[in-house]
């Protein structure tokens, strides 16, 4: 099997985040940036579809803070390549702008054709102008499914059986055509731990390809504009409800219906 | 001056589970009298399929692949009980044990959970709580009393004080750093902090599987260190008292160095006449295993006890070199649920059980693990009403608000 | 005349999801500021009936075609993208929930349109579009405008009351409209796969009533768990409650247990242990119930009542009960 997956830095939202001086960004000086969560999933699943199936896995990501520590953990987790894309700023331009690179990038080859899935995280938390898996899938014309939770091909590899996630634990059996992109919600199990000694080992005998950035018909154009960025008012403590236990909870039980939550 | 007669030089780094038998520690491994001594003493000896005793069996028989395995090295919690009563003088958990963890690592399919979350925060953060390395200097707003921070003002320092994770951002952590604050501001200590540039030492990183990660945090402290200038550092956490003692050396650490109770052990007779307010209460010490039995400073926090007016000492069934181990070490500390799933009895339970046989009203100690871990058990076990857990610091700075 | 403002009317297993009501509600208000109508399109496969439910729409668009019996994303989206072109709305809201997830993007993407995900709420200045989204796991609040004619919003639960959606009058106006779509999709749903009797992700649960060791015995778990019916949620507990084998270790909520991000928290007798309240970072609203006012729960708390949970957790269930039954 030839898998390709794609992986995403996001801001890490451990730390602190404060807004540049423009007022319509983050101070990038001060954010990390971690991968994102479920593109880590994504990376588990294609390596347990290795594991299983034989085949290969290849990493994709653009150029952004701290990817080539993801890059390098990637390759000790047991990926086979991985591939960096040097599109100078294009990562700050939006999810469209990123994954209309990326599809490029896979169409242009680099070895990365024929492959059999593409798999990438389902959502990641500053998607703001879109997915990176649908619109991966549309550019390239391939089947996508996201919220996916367990994928099993079938030995000749032209199909699998992929399982999506609804609400209040209610699964759903899809059957999709090879080659798709799959979003990917958890892996079937959870990320696996690569020991620190191995990532080093790594930096030291394996290389990340570079690839240049091909230059888009639109330019990239983001289509949607962040005017402003601010941060939620802090609460600092509850709002205690006194009374008896009956008008408290009937006060209660009040403001959580304006809420929407009774 | 309490150097551990039990730990003689420390173990080259260079030695591996291959490489063993070239080194004399190697060799004295192979003299193994299989007297089981190591597995009496174990506190989980009963529930290890490979206790270190079978561990070396199995060495000598060329058939370690068994126990990288099984689970049983899950359950080392690091605590230097077989180290201390090995007739040998095997050193168990110094050398032999952290090499089998870091083969174990390697061969285990799925880290429990927890434990996974507690390395890569560590890696990423510098502290097994996940939290911003940011926010690590944020409890000295709340001090009470001026703390320099080194990146501030770098103008040197007698002593660096290393505070460490736990001290840093756990809420009942920073009670102790206040105390402690508060204890050197009071003795007129010149003394720094690394603030934000601190990272966890990586004693239990180091015997908890993880050499690289132990050797990245190194690195890394080494470096923060060659910054500034101080004569002594001092820690508030006895693991990283172990890992600057015995490791860091071979990284080129040569500062004096000492853990915050053996410190202010020194300093007893300035502090004495500055204890002025009564605690009435009866305390009962817990040693912990990189301070005690590890590094033998079983008096000097018992002293300080004393120094306290109306403190009364009482003794738990297993003191000193025979204290039983809060099971935070060796990565115990991330392993509870994973404990309990298996049906083992948590230490920290085991412990406070005893603690409150003596029918003390403090169960004193003196490692930043232990408060956490004693007052869940408490609270589990419905001793938290007869029963409070404070450092050793928090109760001279509690005798010092006069 | 500006374009009308559609809805994409998100349904499930044979019943329209609440967040196609709050999608309304929103819509309503947007094309109120706009001069212009909401729509809802409802596209399915023998789901017309459902169309009753969506009076508060000025007119529903409905399409029935076998390929829309379930949620695909792409052939939802093509269907979407046909009826786009040929009725040129201004604006569609397409719900961001499990259902519908991929549909907005991928119709923007076919029609060369804005999108924008993540909004908590929509205004109109200057005649334009503003959407209000919430970004890095609701870190960071966000104006975004869009740069196209059509936008497409993807809307988070939440954004208005359900109710402020429903209508006891069925729309005024229902078309019947054809889509054409491929016969032999590369995606073919097969089936449902129910959850094990008994066995609860916490993690997807939008009601969580939590229990800790103030809830004082394994029998008054019980009162937990009719409040969490009535709320339509599921209980679980910090970890002494499951040490003490009150609950299994599936309902663990905190450091050693799972994180959980659900609309509504009820901590009742949880002291709030920094171990605890990590699990609980991704809740929306949190409400603790303990008797002891310096309970560090109350600091993450968004409400409080200082009480014991044997009386609260009944009297909140009773007090939930009536409302359910007024509403009803």
């Amino acid at each position: 099997m030839n898998l390709l997956v794609l992986l995403k830095m996001v801001p890490d939202v451990v730390e602190e985040l404060d807004i540049a001086s423009g007022g319509a960004g983050l101070d990038m000086d001060v954010a990390r940036m971690a991968l994102s969560e479920s593109d880590d999933h994504a990376l588990e699943q294609a390596l347990l579809l290795k594991e299983r199936m034989g085949g290969t896995v290849a990493v994709l990501a653009v150029d952004a803070a701290e990817v080539d520590d993801a890059l390098f953990t990637a390759l000790a987790k047991g990926a086979d390549r991985a591939l960096k894309v040097d599109a100078g700023g294009v990562s700050q331009a939006g999810t469209r702008a990123l994954a209309d690179l990326l599809a490029r990038v896979i169409a242009d080859g680099h070895n990365l054709l024929p492959v059999d899935l593409i798999l990438t995280g389902t959502q990641a938390i500053d998607d703001l102008d879109g997915l990176v898996a649908p619109l991966v899938a549309h550019q390239l014309g391939l089947p996508y499914l996201g919220i996916v939770t367990e994928v099993t091909p079938e030995p000749a590899g032209k199909v699998a059986s992929v399982v999506k996630e609804y609400s209040g634990g209610v699964r759903g059996r899809f059957e999709v055509d090879l080659p798709a992109v799959l979003g990917i919600q958890s892996a079937e199990r959870p990320p696996r731990y690569v020991p620190v000694a191995k990532v080093r080992a790594a930096m030291k005998t394996q290389r990340i390809e570079t690839v240049e950035a091909p230059t888009l018909a639109d330019g990239g154009m983001a289509l949607a504009e962040v005017k402003s960025m601010s941060k939620p008012e802090e609460a600092g403590r509850a709002e205690m409800i006194e009374g008896t236990p009956e008008s408290a909870s009937a006060r209660l039980c009040g403001i959580l219906a304006d809420r929407g939550l009774v | 001056m309490g150097v551990s007669t039990i730990c003689p030089t420390p173990a080259p780094p260079a030695m591996t589970l291959e490489n063993l038998f070239e080194f004399p520690e190697g060799r004295r491994i192979l003299t193994c009298l299989q007297c089981g001594m190591c597995a009496g003493t174990c506190p989980y000896g009963d529930v290890m399929d490979f206790p270190p005793r079978r561990i070396i069996a199995m060495l000598r028989a060329g058939m370690l692949e068994k126990v990288f395995e099984s689970e049983s090295l899950l359950a080392c919690v690091a605590c230097y009980a077989c180290m201390a009563k090995c007739p040998r003088d095997i050193r168990l958990t110094e050398v032999l044990l952290p090499l089998m963890k870091e083969q174990a690592l390697l061969h285990m399919p799925e880290l429990p959970g927890e434990l996974q979350k507690a390395l890569q925060n560590t890696l990423r953060y510098g502290n097994p709580l996940g939290e911003s390395a940011r926010k690590r200097a944020a409890w000295v707003k709340t001090a009470g009393v001026p703390v320099r921070i080194f990146q501030e003002d770098p103008a040197p320092a007698d002593i660096l004080w290393f505070v460490e994770c736990y001290t840093s951002y756990y809420p009942r952590g920073q009670d102790c750093s206040r105390a402690t604050a508060r204890l050197f501001h009071a003795l007129g200590v010149d003394f720094a902090i690394l603030g934000n540039e601190e990272k966890c030492a990586g004693e239990c990183g180091r015997l908890t599987w993880e050499p690289g990660l132990f050797e990245t945090l190194m690195d890394y402290n080494m470096a923060v260190f060659q910054k500034y200038r101080f004569r002594r550092l001092v820690t508030s956490c006895p693991h990283a008292y172990n890992a600057f003692k015995n490791r860091y050396t071979s990284a080129g650490f040569g500062y004096e160095l000492d853990h915050a109770t053996p410190f202010l052990g020194r300093h007893l007779d300035r502090l004495r006449p500055l204890l002025s307010r009564r605690l009435e209460a009866k305390v009962t010490y817990h040693d912990p295993c990189c301070l005690g039995r590890q590094n033998e400073f079983y008096d000097a926090p018992r002293n300080l006890l004393k120094a306290i007016p109306g403190v009364k000492l009482v003794e738990m069934t297993h003191n000193r070199v025979n204290s039983i181990c809060c099971g935070g070490g060796g990565g115990g500390m991330w392993l509870d649920t994973y404990f309990k799933s298996r049906g083992m009895e948590r230490l920290s339970e085991r412990r406070v059980k005893e603690a409150a046989a003596t029918g003390a009203d403090v169960l004193a100690v003196s490692c930043p693990y232990e408060i956490s871990r004693f007052e869940d058990a408490l609270k589990v076990l419905g001793f938290d009403k007869q029963l409070r857990v404070r450092d050793v610091t928090e109760l001279l700075a509690e005798s010092m608000e006069g | 005349m500006p374009g009308n403002i559609w809805v994409l009317a998100e349904h499930w297993r044979g019943k329209i999801s609440e967040i196609t009501f709050e999608a309304l509600a929103l819509g309503r208000d947007v094309a109120d500021q706009l001069g212009s109508k909401v729509e809802a399109v409802l596209l399915g496969h023998g789901a017309k009936d459902l169309a009753s439910e969506l009076g508060a729409a000025a007119r529903v668009i409905s399409a029935d075609h076998p390929a829309l019996a379930e949620v695909v994303p792409e052939v939802y989206a093509e269907a979407l993208a046909q009826l786009a072109r040929r009725e040129r709305p201004a604006v569609v809201l397409t719900p961001l929930s499990n259902v519908t997830l991929g549909v907005g993007t991928l119709l923007a993407a076919k029609l060369g349109a804005s999108a924008i995900n993540f909004c908590k709420d929509v205004r109109v200045v200057d005649g334009k579009i503003e959407a209000h989204a919430v970004l890095y796991g609701g870190k960071i609040e966000t104006k975004v405008a869009a740069a196209t004619e059509l936008v497409v919003l993807g809307i988070m639960p939440g954004a208005r009351l359900p109710d402020a959606g429903r209508s006891a009058e069925p729309p005024a106006v229902v078309d019947e409209a054809t889509v054409d779509l491929p016969a032999a999709p590369p995606i073919r749903f097969k089936e449902f796969i129910e959850p094990e009797a008994g066995e609860v992700d916490v993690t997807q649960q939008d009601v969580l009533v939590a229990v800790g060791r103030g809830i004082g015995s394994q029998d008054n778990i019980a009162l937990a768990e009719e409040l969490a019916e009535a709320l339509g949620g599921v209980v679980c507990g910090s970890r002494p409650v499951i040490d003490q084998g009150w609950m299994s270790l599936s309902r663990q909520v905190g450091k050693s247990g799972a994180s959980v991000k659900p609309r509504l928290y009820i901590a009742a007798g949880i002291s709030g242990a920094p171990e605890h309240v990590e699990g609980i970072r991704g809740a929306t609203t949190i409400v603790a119930v303990n008797t002891d006012p310096q309970a560090p729960i109350f600091a993450v708390a968004h409400y409080g009542i200082v009480g014991d949970a044997q009386d609260v957790l009944p009297a909140l269930t009773e007090a939930v009960r009536s409302r359910r039954g007024k509403a009803a």
